[in-house]
């Protein structure tokens, strides 16, 4: 029988030589909140993990000249303690914080969430939204990357071998901007989004919407952003109409599959509910100064 | 039900009384401290020196002839000690016993732990390994060969009933039908319950309701998996410690499959994680056993999640017609049931139990009710908390409902009408005794619940159930201890009910000593008389009758012992408040004795005390329950919010009322999952898709809204302290209260289990352009 190996490296450049060095299975740990469950599981048998997070890159929460950033490693729970993160990006939040439990989110990171690749994970259709970008590092350096490029499928990313993400930039939005996550679930909590919906916009001092981006979660084998729901407020005070033109847009988008968790039709239908609820959310933000 | 109560069965008389102990809530609960801390110590957590991991290969198909099965691989993997299949275990002839509320039949027993002949379920246990790691038992079930010849399956049951429908077993016939058919079926027995004459019922009313209901197979859900750890010893003893519901039950079934003697096989039923039905079986038990047998080591087995759905329980999913004519004024003239009710992988679903219990609410006087018993692909099935009962309350509530609508009547004042009373006429045989539906009916016409306003969108149901009470065998010793203290044991397992504070306080009732100073400990089955297992509601109701009957034993045996002291005869002495007195003044002028005196002193006059049961408990009292829920539905999501529920239940006498709430409550949240998103969801090639917590939706806090209750007490008279089982009527309402709720909110009958967001949108979707066209 062959042992796992553990390693938990403290620097980066150490992480990026044991991840491209490895010759078997290597699985990256954060919170462990996927990894763990796909190892009892039996869905995964890592020969190396590394643990990332006694790296002190991917551990902070700073705020930058023209934006925020935070490491992949950082967990739920510390950026829902972070009161002025929590206040300037609460669309993100909303997605964070429906990430399982208050124990998952203890332990889970964004990071995770991202790299899981999961077409319903939750934080990822808000940070798409926000206009999140990624730094990834590798054995090649350094690059920065729109959050909706990591993800390529489920399961599914496109990371090149020793390659792993170190931190978020959010970049500074506009006045006048706000942004809202909610999801579709059977369950009200410790559930798997059915459907998901980010979205961000920006208002103009005429209250016509300048900008918008939307996101959507689990109707696609990725998350997918949607430029026709985004083009549908663009230009509009966000009325019935618009609304009524984003759900379609947003609907019409899905290409989702039939499962345990959902019909294609459901999923279809409750992604252009969903987008009219979360912009009135957004919009609502974005009146109140929100971002 | 199901099981016929013996003739010499113990009643004991109700009597009313002052009562000191039983109908408080004590706050010192015997097991609150050791489980809350983690103290507690449940079958995974029992670990002995030496001792092997053992796990299981399960069939990857639904339905497949195991042609060979090559174990020579794993054997030679270092690490491994034992490799069992079906070889290792005797067959067994049909062989039929009761196991909790079910009947088992050892042919089918030993073929669910172990297949033999074809693997009949997704997770069928084909063989199983013991070996010193967990890692390497897994690494040794990927090196087990077996050439499965897959066959075609099925997992519905309609589609099972199917003449061209793909056998399970060849070589059965249906039973029950006349002439005896020729042909082989999946319908494994047809069952009739009878009562004056359906078709005049029918002829005589004004309005006939017949609907079609289908709900899914839902899962027991307890949160502890099966877990088990054997040793057996060189002298031909084995030793077991498992989860269950019933160690007697347990150790009778592991002496069959393995053929030893019942004397050889010691159970200790571990702190129990839920059961609620079903932990009556022999799972891993066999397994850990002769693995242990094999290797000479001790050995421990925990099914993880995926194998516990996969491969225990579930209920029944089913197809039940509902038919109920009735007069213009609302009575019930004729009623008649087909239930259709997937038993899994071997005949015996819940049908001989829930039969009896299909219109047993009302007061009718023409009944047929039959019940197709249809194997299928599918895990054989187990009892699920009133086996079998909230989908035929889910027909046959729902159906009311819409007769009273119909009619324009009050859904509470049709039942008041209908209602079964003491002396009403069931349709499984006997008459009524005094029961208190009526009283549970009142109370909620009367209850706040219906004075709460509803908002658009929201709506309120209404739905009922009945449930028997079993008796049968228990068997109880109360040792009075040397400082006056009891400790009574008790064979009935702790369900988590409450029960071991519910006999403690029996106890401390009857001897006349605080609460504090009893303690109810758990047999195994070296040191009580066979028990029968806890199951159908019989748990404090029967194990609480053992309870007196050892208490009083004791008592004669302490006035013996203080005659003794003084020097008269027994009969001159009695005993109160929790001592001996002289029977009068004539007897002599003593002063009284206490327990501490007697318990003293009892070794030199006689001997240590202690009392004894051993009966076969008859009388149940039979439980009715009122439920009332408040609903919202999201028009847009077809997403339903529970907002209110209200429970009202006769509980004969509530011995400690908090646990009877929390037996209701626990049912009510059950019965809430069950009706919004639990089910068994199979792919095309009948591997079931959602092993998991995740996927299979138990609801979790934030689901369930506060849950309101109101105990009613019409005492049992069949029981010295009126008591009634109470555990499973409250789940039997939920699905038909929330149908109605929803009815009543949105305007849609929800007929297919369960009513979850997809189905409930869509329902509404289908009923919009008609609504439109109105």
């Amino acid at each position: 029988m062959t042992e796992m190996r553990y390693e938990a490296p403290t620097t980066l450049d150490d992480a990026v030589a044991l991840l491209a060095d490895s010759k078997g299975s290597t699985t990256v740990l954060a919170g462990g909140t996927d990894v763990l469950v796909q190892i009892h599981m039996d869905l995964i048998e890592p020969d190396l993990i590394v643990d990332i997070k006694n790296i002190k890159e991917l551990t902070a929460i700073k705020k930058e000249k023209g934006g925020y950033r935070f490491g992949a490693a950082v967990s739920g729970v510390e950026l829902m303690d972070h009161e002025d993160f929590c206040q300037t990006w609460p669309g993100v939040m909303d997605g964070v914080k429906l990430i399982g439990s208050i124990q998952v989110k203890g332990r889970a990171s964004v990071g995770g969430n991202v790299c899981n690749a999961s077409p319903a994970a939750d934080s990822v259709p808000a940070l798409i939204a926000a206009g999140a970008t990624a730094t990834i590092v590798g054995p090649k350096g350094k690059r920065e990357i729109p959050v909706e490029e990591i993800a390529t499928g489920p399961g599914q990313t496109s990371l090149k071998d020793g390659e792993l993400v170190v931190s978020f930039f959010l970049p500074n939005s506009p006045a006048g901007s706000g942004g809202a996550y909610q999801r579709f679930t059977p369950r009200t909590e410790m559930d798997i989004a059915v459907v998901g919906v980010g979205i961000n916009l920006t208002l103009g001092d005429d209250g016509v919407c300048s900008a918008a981006k939307v996101a959507l979660g689990a109707v696609a084998e990725k998350v997918l952003v949607v430029e026709e729901a985004a083009a549908a407020l663009v230009g509009t005070q966000v009325d019935e109409a618009a609304l009524d033109n984003l759900a379609a847009a947003a609907s019409a988008a899905c290409r989702p599959i039939d499962d345990k968790r959902g019909t294609k039709e459901y999923r279809i239908k409750v992604a252009g509910v969903l987008a009219r609820r979360v912009a009135l959310i957004a919009l609502e933000r974005a009146q109140g100064g929100q971002k | 039900m199901g099981m016929k109560p013996s003739p010499f069965g113990t009643q004991i008389p109700y009597e009313e009384k002052d009562l000191k102990v039983v109908g408080t809530n004590p706050t010192a609960r015997p097991d609150a401290v050791d489980k809350v801390t983690g103290k507690a110590r449940y079958a995974a957590d029992i670990n002995v020196p030496g001792q092997l991991i053992g796990k299981v290969l399960r069939s990857p198909h639904a339905h497949a002839r195991i042609k060979s099965i090559d174990t020579s691989a794993a054997e030679k993997l270092q690490g491994v000690k034992a490799v069992i299949t079906c070889d290792d275990f005797p067959d067994m002839p049909v062989l039929h016993a009761a196991a909790g509320e079910m009947i088992v039949n050892f042919r089918d027993v030993t073929r669910t732990m172990m297949a033999r002949e074809k693997a009949l379920f997704d997770g069928h246990p084909v063989a199983a390994v013991a070996a010193t790691s967990e890692s390497i038992a897994k690494a040794a079930l990927k090196l087990i060969k077996v050439d499965y010849e897959v066959l075609p399956h099925v997992i519905d049951v309609v589609e099972a009933m199917q003449p061209d429908a793909p056998l399970l077993n060849e070589e059965q016939f249906t039973k029950g039908v006349e002439p005896a058919p020729e042909k082989p079926s999946n319908i494994a027995a047809r069952m009739t319950s009878k009562l004056g004459d359906i078709e005049e019922g029918f002829k005589n009313a004004d309005l006939i309701v017949e609907r079609e209901f289908n709900t899914k197979a839902a899962h027991q859900g307890y949160i502890e998996p099966h877990a088990s750890l054997a040793i057996y010893t060189e002298g031909g003893n084995a030793e077991v410690w498992t989860s269950t519901q019933g160690h007697f039950l347990i150790r009778a079934q592991l002496a069959k499959v393995l053929e030893m003697d019942v004397s050889r096989v010691k159970v200790t039923p571990a702190e129990l994680g839920g059961g609620f039905g079903g932990k009556n079986s022999i799972y891993l038990e066999p397994l850990a056993i002769v693995l242990s047998k094999n290797s000479g080591r001790p050995v421990k087995m925990v099914m993880t999640r995926d194998e516990v759905f996969r491969a225990s329980g579930p209920t029944s999913g089913t197809n039940i017609i509902i038919k109920i004519g009735v007069t213009k004024d609302g009575r019930i003239t004729a009623a008649q049931a087909i239930l259709n009710y997937q038993s899994g992988c071997f005949p015996g679903s819940s049908l001989p139990l829930c039969t009896p219990t299909v219109f047993t609410r009302y007061d009718i006087e023409n009944v047929l009710v039959i019940g197709n018993d249809v194997v299928c692909n599918r895990p054989k099935v187990a009892a699920y908390r009133a086996p079998g009962a909230p989908m035929i309350a889910f027909g046959v509530e729902t159906v009311m409902d819409e007769i009273a609508e119909e009619l324009k009547i009050d859904p509470i004042e049709i039942r008041l009408t209908n209602a079964a009373k003491e002396g009403t006429q069931t349709h499984f045989g006997p008459k009524l005794g005094p029961i208190g539906y009526i009283e549970t009916l009142e109370a909620a016409k009367v209850h706040d619940h219906l004075k709460a306003p509803l908002e658009p969108n929201q709506g309120r149901g209404i739905a009922t159930g009945f449930w028997a009470t079993l008796g049968m065998e228990t068997s109880a010793t109360l040792n009075v201890n040397q400082d006056g203290t009891a400790s009574f044991i008790y064979g009935t397992v702790d369900v988590a009910g409450g029960m071991r504070a519910a006999y403690s306080q029996i106890v401390a009732e009857e001897l006349g000593i605080p609460f504090e100073n009893v303690r109810a400990i758990q047999s195994d089955t070296s040191s009580l008389g066979f028990n029968f297992t806890t199951a159908g509601s019989r748990g404090t109701a029967a194990g609480s009758m053992a309870a007196v009957k050892a208490s009083r034993d004791a008592i004669t045996r302490m006035c013996e012992v203080a005659a003794r002291i003084w020097e008269v005869e027994p009969d001159q002495v009695v005993w109160e408040d929790g001592h001996a007195r002289p029977a009068s003044a004539n007897v002599g002028d003593f002063e009284p004795l206490s327990i501490a005196e007697i318990a003293m002193k009892a070794g030199f006059f006689g001997g240590t005390i202690a009392g004894h049961a051993e009966i076969n408990v008859t009388g149940g009292g039979p439980g009715f329950g009122t439920h009332l829920i408040d609903v919202e539905v999201d028009r847009e999501t077809g997403a339903v919010k529970v907002l209110r529920y209200t429970i009202i239940q006769d509980a004969g006498k509530a011995v400690f009322p908090e646990y009877v709430k929390a037996q209701f409550h626990g049912a009510a949240v059950q019965g809430i999952g069950m009706a919004l998103n639990e089910e068994y969801i199979y792919d095309e090639n009948g591997i079931m898709e959602n092993p998991g917590f995740l996927d299979y939706r138990v609801p979790v806090a934030s689901d369930v809204p506060y849950i309101d209750t109101q105990i009613v007490e019409v005492p049992n008279p069949n029981h010295p302290y009126g008591i009634r089982g109470v555990g499973e009527v409250p789940i039997i309402p939920p699905l038909a209260a929330i149908s109605n709720a929803i009815y009543d909110a949105v305007g849609i009958r929800m007929r297919d289990h369960p009513m979850s967001p997809p189905k409930v949108l869509a329902a509404l979707d289908e009923a919009a352009p008609a609504a439109a066209a109105e």
